[in-house]
């Protein structure tokens, strides 16, 4: 019985992982994409509040989660190509860039919420859980963990197409060149600028979709400030992932985990503790992890720099 | 000359705001030979060749290749047309393997790549036929320098190139695997290439090539076949013959030993061996010398001596005392100056403004701090008195020192570190890329300091400013001093022929006298 128990609670919370960490996969998996091609995007935050937004937005006024996906797609590469043009074709410092778009993300959907929404008081109809055959019937884990919406699912299809995209397309090489050499790549007759501008734009997309997923497939409403972080902490997995999209997934479970592992936690009657201190634990990870792994990790060679043609 | 060239470079134009780097520049290039652009440092070689495979777009001038003009500007035309470059500054990708880097940016960026296999067997294939060891697999970061080299020439015949260009393949390889390149080069002719060879190395220019073409000021000065000419004739090409300069001044009566060299050996950054048991004097009241053509050991003496790259055996000793492995800020603390030979990266800061370059070295001594703060009004009247006694050219003290042009900086240089007083001078590449007049000047003033019974040596690639104010003049090459000449006008051909390399036996210097 005792048994039971524990694993009952363990395949709860390893369900619970999984769904908190999908917002992170997505942009966590975007960033992969444009740190590879040397572009540092701290505008995470500001994009995924856009997409947590518009994807709400648009649900809102059409009742199709689709279209609220797609909207919130949309609304992070918008956010991305004002990145993009500043950081790339502009070559303004990409942390001076990256911090506006969040002010701006920040600002534009509190201001835009207060306006339209804050007073209706209602929300939308999350994606549904859909149930796999075969795995959802597994003992313990199956009722538990594969009970998701089909958005939480698609975090493994992204990862394995990102990663032959990556890794496996002429595409991805040119990029992986791009933050590591992009003289080469001048050199070879593909252009930067295009490549720099696809991966920022493939990003934020992915950005938005996290966001999007916030307000579509985990809370049904729109909050200020609904990502609370997140944005960041996709920033750090990239790191602690060493700029893999499979290693994001992986790294963004264990962050999912501890979301989930403080939320039990405070649910459960902990004596003096305060409750604050659990939900301090995925931050407290996130600076654990950029300490410990970061110093001996190697970023892509010219993350951070812009490129000058000639 | 015939009359349809393979390849013409016609009255190539580019600068870079207000520096010029090619100034007219005209070449041409005929089908299946070796063609070397011989010069110094700065004359222009790479610009040129990085002008003819698209990366840099030429103000004016026009490219004739096989009888038709050449798209400038488009490193995809120059790669269609089949010419390619192995450039001096690799341009490998890191975190790729090597045949990654081969089919990088090939194809549709869409593509999956799948038959990499077959890339693998392609390259082995090649690998072989040209006796380049390369393995498809490595990844580019874990290679040696000279690898990456290998893995670079054949990137190029990978791609299929019909006119290869070599900017200074020989700087980082051995003698051996430098004679292994030589035939290769010869071998790629032998199979219908045509090769361009860029080098400052005058003995593998004459041995290697067919033609040879001598570069100096952004300018092609000589086209010669390489049975008309000789190495002495080469070097005096590549150095110049301006007019000379006249200093008087009084004859040398040295003093005490200032700086003792003994020994000396280190690497370079790339963990090459730079200098070889390096041994020299300077005394109070001489200028010493150092006479080479550069990328020969100049730069890390200056280092090594300022503490700035460690020394891996030998002595240096600054007026008797042992400053061997000593810190930069320790050897600043002595009586020990240094104009370094690139002003933009170690000699001054460009955004900052004259008064914050005038006391880069001193900032936190009094007078100009005091209890933590910088005291102004001492620091702009120490930086007036710098300017008006090197009389340089500024608005005030306060104008960036980036607006002023490079001899007024260098004036700024040498003066902040006159002030120090220092006993002993090390001065590099000093009148690098300032106009004549800043240059009659400082080569005065360094005269001056001489007169005041201080030691200075001067490493120059400039044979005319040595000559004008050494006492005695040290030839480096390949990181040895191979020989001591005084500074008599009549014995220029001897410094140039152990320039390149030669060192002085009998015959040649009996040659060479008359």
């Amino acid at each position: 019985m005792q048994d039971l128990l524990t694993l009952g609670f363990l395949a709860a919370l390893l369900g619970a992982a999984w769904r908190l960490a999908t917002p992170l996969i997505f942009a966590a998996i975007g960033e992969v994409f444009s740190e590879r091609a040397g572009i540092l995007n701290i505008g995470l935050e500001g994009t995924m509040l856009m997409g947590a937004f518009c994807g709400f937005a648009a649900t809102f006024a059409t009742g199709h989660i689709g279209l609220g996906l797609m909207a919130g797609i949309a609304a992070g590469m918008i956010f991305g190509l004002i990145f993009a043009f500043f950081t790339i074709t502009v070559k303004a410092n990409q942390i001076v860039v990256g911090a506006a778009i969040n002010l701006l993300g920040l600002g534009l959907t509190s201001f835009l919420f207060r306006t339209y929404y804050v007073s209706t008081g209602r929300g939308v109809e999350i994606a549904a859980p859909v149930r796999i055959p075969w795995l959802s019937d597994l003992p313990f884990f199956g009722q538990a963990v594969f009970r998701q919406n089909p958005i939480v699912y698609s975090t493994v299809i992204v990862t394995i197409l990102a990663t032959i995209l990556l890794y496996r397309s002429s595409f991805g090489l040119t990029l992986r060149a791009v933050g590591d050499h992009p003289k080469a790549v001048d050199v070879a007759g593909r252009s930067v600028a295009a490549y720099r501008y696809g991966a920022v734009l493939l990003g934020t997309g992915l950005a938005g979709l996290g966001g999007a997923f916030l307000t579509l497939g985990h809370s049904n409403q729109f909050v200020e400030g609904i990502t609370s972080g997140r944005g960041f902490i996709a920033l750090a997995v990239v790191i602690f992932a060493r700029w893999s999209p499979v290693g994001a997934f992986f790294v963004s479970l264990l962050f999912g985990l501890f979301y989930a592992l403080q939320l039990q936690l405070q649910a459960q009657p902990m004596g003096n503790v305060p409750y604050q201190v659990f939900q301090a634990l995925p931050y407290l990870m996130t600076i654990i992890a950029v300490v410990v792994v970061g110093g001996k990790t190697v970023a892509p060679r010219s993350l951070g720099v812009p490129y000058n043609e000639r | 000359m015939s009359d349809k060239p393979f390849l013409r470079m016609d009255n190539i134009h580019k600068s870079f705001g207000e520096i010029i780097v090619s100034a007219g520049v005209t070449l041409e290039i005929e089908e299946g030979e070796i063609h070397s652009l011989l010069g110094e440092n700065g004359a222009g070689k790479s610009v040129l060749m990085s002008i003819l495979c698209g990366i840099l777009k030429p103000n004016s001038g026009q490219i004739i290749y096989r009888g038709k003009p050449l798209n400038i500007g488009s490193p995809r035309e120059a790669i269609q047309q089949k010419i390619g470059m192995v450039h001096q500054h690799f341009m490998l990708v890191p975190n790729l393997t090597v045949a990654e880097n081969y089919v990088l940016g090939q194809g549709s960026p869409l593509r999956l790549i799948r038959n990499m296999n077959e890339v693998h067997a392609r390259i082995r294939d090649m690998s072989e036929r040209y006796g380049l060891d390369v393995q498809p697999d490595a990844v580019v970061e874990d290679l040696s320098v000279g690898e990456q080299q290998r893995v670079e020439i054949l990137k190029v015949l990978f791609h299929g190139c019909d006119l290869l260009i070599l900017d200074e393949p020989t700087a980082v390889l051995t003698p051996q695997e430098t004679d292994r390149l030589l035939d290769l080069m010869r071998g790629l002719v032998n199979d219908g290439k045509t090769v361009i060879f860029i080098s400052h190395k005058l003995d593998e220019v004459m041995r290697a090539s067919d033609r040879i073409s001598v570069m100096r000021d952004c300018r092609v000065v000589h086209t010669t076949q390489v049975s008309d000419t000789s190495p002495r004739e080469l070097a005096r090409l590549m150095v110049g013959r301006d007019v000379l300069m006249e200093l008087p001044h009084s004859p040398c009566e040295p003093g005490d030993t200032v700086l003792s060299v003994e020994g000396l050996s280190c690497r370079n950054e790339l963990g090459l061996p730079a200098l070889r048991d390096i041994n020299l004097q300077v005394r109070k009241g001489e200028i010493v010398g150092i006479a080479g053509v550069s990328g020969n050991g100049q730069t890390e003496l200056a280092l090594a001596l300022s503490g700035l790259l460690p020394v891996d055996a030998g002595r240096i000793e600054l007026a008797g005392r042992d400053i061997t492995g000593l810190s930069p800020t320790e050897i600043n603390a002595l009586s020990f100056a240094h104009v370094p030979e690139d002003r933009h990266k170690m000699g001054i800061l460009m955004p900052m403004s004259l008064a914050e370059n005038a006391i880069l070295e001193r900032y936190d001594q009094p007078p100009f701090m005091a209890r933590g703060l910088l005291q102004r009004q001492k620091i702009a009247a120490h930086t007036r008195d710098l300017i008006a006694r090197f009389r340089v050219k500024t608005r005030d003290e306060n104008e960036p020192i980036s607006n002023l042009s490079g001899g007024n900086q260098q004036k700024l240089v040498v003066a902040r570190e006159l002030a120090r007083n220092p006993d002993f001078l090390l001065v590099s590449q000093l009148t690098r890329g300032i106009d004549i007049g800043a240059i009659e000047f400082i080569l005065q003033e360094m005269l001056k300091q001489r007169e005041a019974g201080r030691g200075i040596l001067l490493i120059s690639t400039e044979l005319e400013e040595l000559f004008a104010i050494c006492d005695r003049i040290l030839v480096i090459s390949h990181g040895e001093i191979l020989g001591e000449v005084p500074p008599d006008r009549d014995r220029l051909e001897e410094v140039g022929l152990l320039m390149a390399g030669k060192k002085a036996d009998q015959k040649d210097m009996a040659a060479v006298g008359h």
